[in-house]
Formats: structure tokens, C-alpha cells, sequence
């Protein structure tokens, strides 16, 4: 019953499938509408709106600021994960499972806490300047998705392959950056750009660490949602499915959609 | 390779993670547990007897509860159909259900606006159908945030599904349906519950993620219809009652730990009668 020809089975997932893409292909469609507010069917075409969102400061300097942010984020992220990684599955700790589990431990955590505590302890105790506070609380978003993709090729990679180079007179660092590295890249990439992603569009921790010189792409468009009613907002959601939409290409060319879902 | 470097090279990590999430979180739980009065945990009884706030606290589980069910129900078939097309089809599908999942969630939750709005696409229809004569509030109640957070997490459900279908042995059910079983039977009795692992992981994603989510509450909830989470930030921010929302997310934390925990114990159990069987 349940082989791929089955066809109530096709007709409810097809069914299924136009109800994922729907909304987004509404929220296309009203970006061009030439009313005030947003109205469906629209009447007339224009771009104006699109030339709006150029028009919105906060829109061109959360963009920049998100964009900031997540690189650093992501960045920091696999350079402070990916050693932890490798000593996790290289070196036979002791507790190696329940390290795994410390460092995974921050994708439990509702990210509203998250950047509720941050903003307590970093700003308000610690006297962390903003934008690093806003930094670390995106770091630690991206931690897990480093320790979990990476760790998973590490497990793949035979260790004899380093082992062979330490005796051909390799030193660990140079087997590290020469053996380790390449083989583990595709899933360093896949994390990259989990981590990018997922911290570009993060609303509850920038929330909390925002100011008025730091206004992020998403809260800004959240604040423009709660005072405006018109098809900027669409217009904007458009250009960041592009967005999205790019990253999935280059991802697709470089490394194969799956490695982002395994 | 020495033991001691190992230190080194996981120092960063456990240090980022001790002072950035621990010792935040050890922070705003210390002032909860009320240190003057003899019963430690004043506090938290304050909180919870108040009407209101268990109100949120019930509207939370009851979204997330209705969320997770109605997703797995509407995820299952597509998942089945999907992980047995060919190569090519399969990956073009979840490219499709993947892009939807890397969208912003502003984006996701204002295409919602859109279609249930007072002037939204549904009452447009329902209305020049004549089958209503004035416009439905649907947005800003529960049912929109449901809405809302079902279609945010439909993906996720269908991916973790798609992944434990993949690895079904076809040939078990083919020997189900030589020895004379009817395809409804050899669901129940055979496909499903080979998919426990799957479908339970699914659950406890869209649970905890529909239990702790931000964004879709603010958006489509407004303001009257707060859950946990909009409830932490106004009382943090808009309201400056900081322990009041440090209580609430204790209490979110525990929440979502308690339900992973049970859920993971059943996991066990069942993978053990799995085994023994």
C-alpha cells in the first residue's frame, strides 16, 4: 500500500506539499500590489514597494548588522568547536558522552532564556558591550550545530589515515590542518552555513541584546510589522526568500542539499 | 597524542558554554528561590496561584499538544510518499520543504496575516462566497497561533520522518502482504511501529519547539493571547519584573526538560522491546 505508486497517497502529500509553498507564494504576490495595505487579488502592479524597503534605515542596517553577526557567530563557533570535536572523538576521555551532551546542552534551552539570561549576566553583571553580548548569544546558537554535524564525519574518518601520517614524521598539528582538515570539509561547510542561517534569522536572543545603535534585520522587520500594515513588509520577505534561496543553491553546488539534514 | 592536550583543545568550548549558559541561567534562578521566608520556594507558589498566569501556562501545553498531534498527522503520509520516490524526485522534494524550513520566521508568520487577517484571504473567499456576512476573528486567538506554529514545524516533522522511513525494510511489509495482510493492517501493525523512533524525535522537535517559540505568539497571538515565552519578555522588558520572568523560565525550562525526559524513556522502553522481541 504504501509504495510510491499508491495514489490517494500521492494526491495528500502533493496536497500537502502546495500547502507549504502557498503562504510563501501569497506573500510574492502582494509585494507587487499597488494599495496602501496589503490586499489579495491585487489591483494594478508596481515596484514600488521594493524601492521602499531601500527607503527604510533600519531595514539596509539590520541587514548589514545581521549579516555581521552571523559570520562572527558562525565563525567562532567552528573555531572553538571543531578542536573540542576532535578531542572528543580522538582522545578517549573519560566522559567524552556527557561533554558531548554539555555541548549540545544549549539547543535545549529556550532561546528566549537564553537571551533573557545573557542579557542579564553579560550586560547588566558583566558590562559586556552590546554588540559582543549579541555575538555570544548568536556563538552559542551556533554551537551545537558545529559539535553535531562535525562530529558525526569525524566518526566517519578512519583514524589509521592519521595515525599513518604521524609515522611518515607528520606532527599532530601539521596531520590536523593537512589530513584532518580536507577530510571533514564538506560538514564544516554544512555547519557554516546551519549556523549562518539559523543565527541570521534568530529573533528571541537578538531581542533582548538589542539597542538603538543595533537593530537586526528580523527585529526590524517585526517592529515595522507591529506600526505598518503594507506591502513593504512583502516586499522584504521576497528579497530574504531570494536570500535563502541563493544559500540553497550555493549549498546544493558545493556539498549536496542532504548534508544539511543528516 | 598526550591526555593533557585534550584539555586544551576543548577548554574554549566548556568555558563559552559554563559562563555563557550556565552561569547565566545559575544567575536568574538564584533570586527565584526566596531567601528570607522559611519556604524557599514562596515564589514560585505566588506565581502559580495566580489565575492568569496558569492560564498562559495551560494555553502553552495546549497549543503545543494540538500542534504536535494535528503535524504528525498532516507530516505522516507525506513523509511515506516522499522517502520512496526515486533519487531525483526525493531530493527535489525536500529542497522544497527545506526552503520554507530556512526561511525567516517573520516572513512565515506574516504570509499568515495575510491569509487570516479581517480583510485576509479566507474572509475575502468566505465572504464573497456568502458564507459569512461579517468578518471572522481568527487572527490574534489560540487557533492562529496553532495555525501558525503547525505550519513552522511541519517541515521539521517531515524531515525527521522522511529519514526514519528511508530506512524501512520493504521487504517485511511485501512478506506481510504475501502472508495475507491487508494494507491498513500492515500499517498499524507493521509500518508504524518500526517509525516509533522516528515519529517520537519528530514530537519532542515540534513539542519543545512549539513550547518555547518567540516569534509565532508575538505575531499571531498579539497581546491577549500571551504563552510562556511573550509572557517572559514583557515581564522582562515592558514590565521590569525581572524575577517574575526569571520564575516563568524556570518553570519553561523544567517544563520542556520533564517532557523530553518522558518522552526519551519511552523511547528506550520501546527500542528495548524492540530488541527482545
Amino acid at each position: 500500500m504504501l509504495d510510491s505508486q499508491n495514489k490517494t497517497l500521492r494526491v495528500i502529500s502533493i496536497l500537502i506539499l502546495f500547502l507549504i509553498m502557498l503562504p510563501l507564494v501569497l506573500v510574492i504576490v502582494t509585494s507587487f500590489g499597488n494599495q496602501a495595505s496589503i490586499s489579495l487579488p491585487i489591483h494594478g502592479f508596481t515596484f514600488e514597494w521594493y524601492k521602499n524597503v531601500f527607503a527604510q534605515p533600519d531595514f539596509i542596517a539590520g541587514f548589514k548588522m545581521s549579516l555581521l553577526v552571523a559570520l562572527i557567530a558562525s565563525l567562532a563557533a567552528l573555531v572553538v568547536g571543531i578542536p573540542a570535536v576532535y578531542a572528543l572523538t580522538r582522545f578517549k576521555l573519560r566522559h567524552s558522552s556527557w561533554l558531548q551532551s554539555f555541548f549540545l546542552s544549549p539547543a535545549l534551552i529556550p532561546e528566549i532564556v537564553i537571551g533573557f539570561s545573557l542579557y542579564q549576566t553579560a550586560v547588566i553583571t558583566m558590562k559586556l558591550p552590546l554588540l559582543l553580548s549579541l555575538i555570544i548569544g548568536h556563538f552559542l546558537l551556533c554551537v551545537p550545530y558545529v559539535i553535531r554535524l562535525i562530529t558525526a564525519s569525524m566518526l566517519l574518518l578512519d583514524p589509521h589515515i592519521e595515525e599513518a601520517a604521524w609515522i611518515c614524521g607528520s606532527s599532530p598539528k601539521k596531520t590536523f590542518f593537512v589530513i584532518v582538515l580536507p577530510n571533514i570539509k564538506t560538514s564544516i561547510i554544512a555547519a557554516f552555513m546551519m549556523c549562518f542561517i539559523n543565527s541570521f534569522n534568530n529573533i528571541p536572543i537578538s531581542l533582548f541584546l538589542n539597542g538603538p545603535e543595533l537593530n537586526m534585520l528580523p527585529t526590524a522587520i517585526l517592529n515595522y510589522l507591529q506600526n505598518n500594515y503594507d506591502p513593504t513588509v512583502s516586499a522584504i520577505s521576497v528579497m530574504l526568500m531570494i536570500f535563502t534561496a541563493l544559500i540553497m543553491f550555493v549549498v546544493e553546488k558545493v556539498l549536496g542539499i542532504n548534508e544539511l539534514t543528516r | 597524542m598526550r591526555k593533557s592536550s585534550a584539555f586544551w583543545l576543548i577548554l574554549p568550548a566548556l568555558l563559552g558554554v559554563l559562563l555563557f549558559v550556565f552561569y547565566p541561567l545559575f544567575q536568574i534562578a538564584l533570586p527565584t528561590f526566596h531567601s528570607g521566608s522559611a519556604n524557599i520556594f514562596s515564589l514560585y507558589e505566588k506565581f502559580l496561584s495566580e489565575n492568569y498566569n496558569l492560564q498562559v501556562i495551560g494555553r502553552t501545553i495546549l497549543i503545543a499538544i494540538i500542534t504536535t498531534i494535528i503535524t504528525l498527522v498532516l507530516s505522516f503520509p507525506a513523509a511515506l510518499w516522499i522517502a520512496r520516490q526515486k533519487k531525483f524526485l526525493k531530493s527535489l522534494l525536500s529542497l522544497l520543504i527545506l526552503f520554507p524550513m530556512l526561511t525567516n520566521a517573520v516572513v512565515r508568520n506574516f504570509a499568515w496575516i495575510i491569509i487570516l487577517g479581517k480583510d485576509g484571504v479566507i474572509n475575502e473567499i468566505l465572504l464573497s462566497l456568502h458564507i459569512i456576512s461579517s468578518p471572522l476573528n481568527i487572527l490574534y486567538t489560540n487557533t492562529s497561533i496553532i495555525i501558525g506554529s503547525i505550519y513552522l514545524f511541519l517541515p521539521i516533522m517531515i524531515m525527521s520522518l522522511i529519514g526514519s522511513v528511508s530506512e524501512l525494510n520493504l521487504e517485511v511489509e511485501e512478506a506481510a502482504a504475501v502472508l495475507g495482510a491487508r494494507p491498513l493492517v500492515s500499517l498499524i501493525k507493521i509500518i508504524i511501529p518500526q517509525l516509533t523512533t522516528g515519529i517520537l524525535t519528530g514530537c519532542i522537535l515540534v513539542f519543545a519547539g512549539t513550547m518555547t517559540a518567540y516569534t509565532t505568539p508575538q505575531i499571531l497571538g498579539g497581546n491577549r493571547h500571551l504563552v510562556m515565552s511573550t509572557l517572559i519578555y514583557q515581564q522582562a522588558m515592558t514590565l521590569g519584573n525581572w524575577t517574575n520572568a526569571s520564575v516563568i523560565a524556570i518553570i519553561l525550562i523544567i517544563i520542556s526538560a520533564l517532557t523530553m525526559l518522558l518522552m526519551g524513556r519511552v523511547m528506550k522502553k520501546i527500542d528495548r522491546r524492540a530488541i527482545n522481541a
